[in-house]
């Protein structure tokens, strides 16, 4: 690939206007000393050559509206073109963050909505939109659980608990929050082990993190008495909401015994998630944990929507400003639009793919867990043929069309390839992805090399990681 | 429902092949009580014609939007060349994810890559990742790197740095038992380097500061040793003054929303990062590398990812995952439109402009400017009267300027910060100081 510097330079005059005031000079201005005396090489491309350029990186990319996406855990589903559209309103984008309250009260009236909707999806009743994203959520909740046992005095409560099939956020957020991290196994069926949750609870315990349903797509269905066990020891109950696309509409963390939990908004609630980012990560708390929340909180007073910065036990401000404004936008649209109908819908077909797919692949791949699943699911790649991985497969996928699953994770099943359909896939396509995967099973026994030099078309060929490792080459190497 | 593309026989074949007599079925495995406790949120679906004008008449309620802002503070009115939106339209990079399949996502890679460089040419730099959430999330960041390194648990901090981005950085440090040591300025506006205590992990400054001053970095790594030099900047000047890597610094971060964002109410924004290469394996987030395919030709993957959550775990040197890789895509094609020649007219452009608003009002009677060193385009006023009172006036004669709770904690009272951009014409400029002598 061919990279910005490389193209050919040409003029970028005619974007800026010319001076309108009287010219001083920046030495005069600055004095010398503070000229930049090796100028920065940035080039400069003349628009045509800048449009093709970024066309063909374009060209190189595969999007949700490309194809299929069954990354597992990251709900690659549709992004409506009306959320894009709305997000780009004047009104919106031309709004500074430090216009007083009174001139932005459109936007703030938003925040203030979504928030009560995503408190009534979550069961939870107060909401901050100040996390940027998932794992930023996650951050903002250890924060929070750290605030409420120190000024408890159980500051000896330094321990988090997570099951050993969590996301690899899950314990560096614990750990950012100087927690450490205690891993609970999980039992023969997926599901937390109950026997070791109960040895592991004490005193020092300061909660639990959980994916609701977990990575292998299991609901958890001792949830109640997991999040007893652990309430009964004084600990709190962090939810992941990584995976809330398999019970939107129908169940409530909250009503599960969550204490806190985060959303995806680009997962769930279909904002597009921009080639990683930016998302957006609202965190969801109890009542007893509303004061913690970052600031500042959104208040309605007399019909006007303020900023409310009077919370001495708050943690403090997990962002520049009200965090990612404009990807609220979209997801409160979203919402707008689906209504309690429609978010059922969601959870309902997500669930019935994700089952559908399961069903019909597990007998040529290995399913390590055979058992209704939600939202997505695990294979295993293991003993598809002699020397094949999953690797080998994720990526003959490429030439079928498909963009490849999560592969390798969870981390408890090996060769794992974790596949999540979403919603906006229909019967004929996930039975042409059936049809690819059975072909590739069969082409893994009758010409592994096939597998092995995947992918074949597109842009690039297999890369090579470990070279990217072992010599890093991470800005252009400019010869001058 | 449509967005989904299964219609009602589609799903009574696939309950079939799997078994099951109906959806609500496949949540047996929900506890009863869940199930029971769930509650609607009373929200009846909208057609898109509704949604488009509910959410269109909250657009127009925000009469900010339509005043002309001479606010700063981390996020500026630059003008955004129309290609950027263009591209960033494309499904191909705004409907992708993370490039965890580098074959398919060369065009997001390849655009982090240039991102990479470009960061680290405006700031002087050697290594640079593909982005943080924003500017205040970056720096709390390169506080945490610092402290990894010299683990000292004290960290020394300007008092001119933006008091949203220190009320961040104290949320990210309290956890990590880290103590913040605040640094006094002089009447330059500058903070003054004869103050820097031993025994830091760090020494954080930002330029050019609160008060829109561009420090002097000059001597400062020489003067802190192994504490890391951490310097929080507004990418723009670079296109004009000496960059932070020119003075040693041994991190920079700043808030990228100048070089293509729009203001959006202060997100999304973009978190730049970069540091020098011996840092790179204590470096926080994604970043992509050069490498070659099977055939030998040229290709990008993410690199150095031993550092990361998907793989470090709880060991990681952060827990960032999504990032804002769009925004980052911005700001390339924001860079390589204007170019080296184009940013230097740019940053001369908000200069000269600022430097015109700033000389009209210090000859008003009791206005003067608030700090004797240099500034960029942004500068703090001295105001005769209260300055609720000066910004009402200007409010009304359509111009933002910041609110006084941006400038109380650093100890600035009477006072009014104004930044100016290219897109400030001469008029505006003339009618600006108009305004502030109760004319127009």
């Amino acid at each position: 690939m061919r990279t910005i510097f490389e193209e050919p330079q040409g003029r970028s005059e005619g974007i800026l206007p010319s001076l309108d005031v009287p010219e001083e000079g920046a030495s005069r201005l600055l004095g010398e000393g503070l000229l930049r005396s090796v100028p920065a090489r940035i080039p400069e491309l003349s628009e045509p050559t800048l449009a093709r350029h970024y066309a063909r990186l374009a060209r190189a990319n595969y999007g949700v509206d490309d194809g299929m996406y069954p990354l597992g855990s990251c709900t690659m589903k549709y992004n409506p073109k009306i959320d894009e559209d709305l997000a780009r309103l004047p009104g919106f984008t031309g709004l500074h963050p430090l216009a007083d309250p009174e001139l932005a009260q459109g936007a703030l009236r938003l925040i203030y909505e979504l928030s009560r909707l995503l408190a009534g999806i979550a069961g939870l009743p107060a909401v901050s939109l100040q996390p940027a994203a998932g794992a930023h959520g996650e951050l903002t909740g250890m924060f929070i659980i750290k605030r409420h046992f120190e000024e408890r005095g159980e500051g000896e409560r330094r321990r988090i608990l997570l099951p050993d099939s969590a996301h690899g956020t899950n314990p560096a957020s614990a750990a950012t929050a100087g927690f450490s991290v205690t891993e609970i196994p999980s039992d023969g069926e997926g599901m937390v082990d109950l026997a070791a949750l109960k040895d592991a609870l004490d005193h020092t315990v300061a909660g639990i993190m959980l994916t609701v349903p977990n990575t292998l797509g299991i609901f958890e269905e001792r949830i109640i008495e997991i999040t007893e066990l652990v309430h009964r020891s004084g600990g709190l109950c962090y939810f992941d909401g990584a995976n809330l696309n398999a019970f939107i509409g129908r169940a409530r963390p909250g009503d599960m015994g969550a204490d806190l939990f985060h959303f995806n908004l680009h997962k769930t609630l279909a904002t597009p998630h921009g080639g990683g980012g930016p998302g957006s990560g609202p965190i969801a708390v109890s009542s007893g944990l509303a004061d913690y929340l970052p600031v500042p909180r959104i208040a309605l007073e007399d019909g006007l929507y303020t900023l409310d910065w009077d919370f001495p036990r708050s943690i403090g401000s997990m962002h520049s400003f009200y965090g990612n404004f404009l990807v609220a936008v979209k997801a409160y649209a979203y919402l707008l639009q689906l209504g309690d109908e429609g978010l059922r819908e969601v959870s309902g077909n997500a669930v019935l793919n994700a089952n559908y797919l399961q069903e019909r692949l597990k007998g040529t791949f290995m399913l390590p867990y055979d058992r209704l699943c939600k939202h997505e699911f695990v294979l295993s790649g293991k003993g598809i043929a002699d020397g094949i991985t999953t690797l080998d497969i994720a990526k003959r996928l490429i030439d079928y069309g498909f963009h490849p699953p999560t592969v390798y994770f969870p981390l408890i099943v090996r060769e794992a390839m974790m596949i999540e359909p979403t919603e906006t896939e229909g019967k004929e396509t996930l039975d042409r992805f059936i049809e690819a995967m059975e072909k590739i099973a069969a082409e893994a026994k009758e010409d592994p090399q096939l597998l092995h030099e995947a992918p074949h078309g597109g842009p690039v060929r297999r890369l090579d990681q470990t070279r990217a490792a072992r010599d890093p080459v991470l800005t252009f190497p400019f010869s001058d | 429902m449509r967005y989904i593309p299964n219609t009602g026989s589609d799903r009574e074949e696939m309950l079939a092949a799997i078994g099951r007599s109906s959806i609500e079925e496949l949540f047996s495995d929900i506890p009863e009580p869940v199930l029971k406790r769930f509650r609607l949120l009373g929200l009846p679906p909208r057609s898109e014609i509704e949604v488009a004008s509910e959410i269109g008449e909250l657009a127009s309620a925000n009469e900010g939007a339509g005043l002309i802002p001479f606010l700063g503070g981390g996020v500026y009115d630059h003008y955004v060349p129309s290609i950027v939106a263009h591209i960033l339209s494309r499904p191909e990079f705004y409907t992708a994810y993370t490039p965890y399949q580098p074959e398919v996502s060369q065009g997001t890679l390849t655009a982090m890559f240039e991102f990479q460089t470009l960061v680290c040419e405006l700031y002087g730099m050697e290594v640079a990742n593909a982005s943080m959430y924003d500017g205040a999330t970056a720096l709390a960041e390169a506080a945490l790197m610092a402290e990894r390194i010299n683990r000292r648990g004290r960290i020394a901090v300007a008092r001119t740095i933006f008091p949203h981005y220190r009320r961040v950085l104290e949320t990210y440090c309290w956890p990590a038992g880290i103590s913040l040591v605040d640094l006094p300025y002089s009447r330059t506006g500058r903070f003054d380097p004869a103050d820097v205590p031993d025994r830091i992990s760090a020494l954080i400054v930002q330029t050019p500061n609160a008060l829109g001053v561009i420090e002097d970095l000059a001597g400062m790594k020489e003067r802190i040793g192994d504490a890391l030099l951490v310097v929080s900047a507004y990418p723009p000047p670079f296109g004009l003054i000496e960059p932070p890597g020119r003075f040693g610094a041994d991190v920079v971060v700043g808030e990228g929303q100048p070089l293509g964002l729009p203001l959006g109410f202060g997100g999304p924004l973009l978190g730049l990062f970069a540091t020098r290469k011996d840092y790179l394996r204590q470096m926080p987030g994604r970043i992509a590398g050069r490498t070659v395919d099977a055939d030998g030709n040229v290709g990008y993957v993410m690199a150095a990812q031993t550092r990361e959550q998907h793989i470090r775990r709880a060991r990681a040197t952060s827990n960032i995952c999504t990032n804002s890789a769009l925004c980052a895509l911005a700001a390339a094609v924001y860079l390589a439109s204007l170019g080296s020649s184009g940013l230097r007219r740019l940053a001369g452009l908000n200069l000269e402009k600022a430097h015109y608003l700033a000389a009209g009002i210090s000859e008003l009677d009791g206005y003067e400017l608030a700090f004797t060193g240099p500034f960029f385009n942004e500068f703090v006023v001295r105001t005769p009267e209260e300055p609720d009172s000066v910004r009402e006036r200007l409010r009304r004669a359509g111009f933002l300027v910041s609110p006084a709770d941006h400038l109380e904690p650093l100890g600035v009272e009477r006072g009014i910060r104004i930044a100016v951009t290219e897109k400030r014409t001469r008029d505006e400029l003339d009618r600006f100081v108009a305004a502030l002598k109760g004319e127009g």
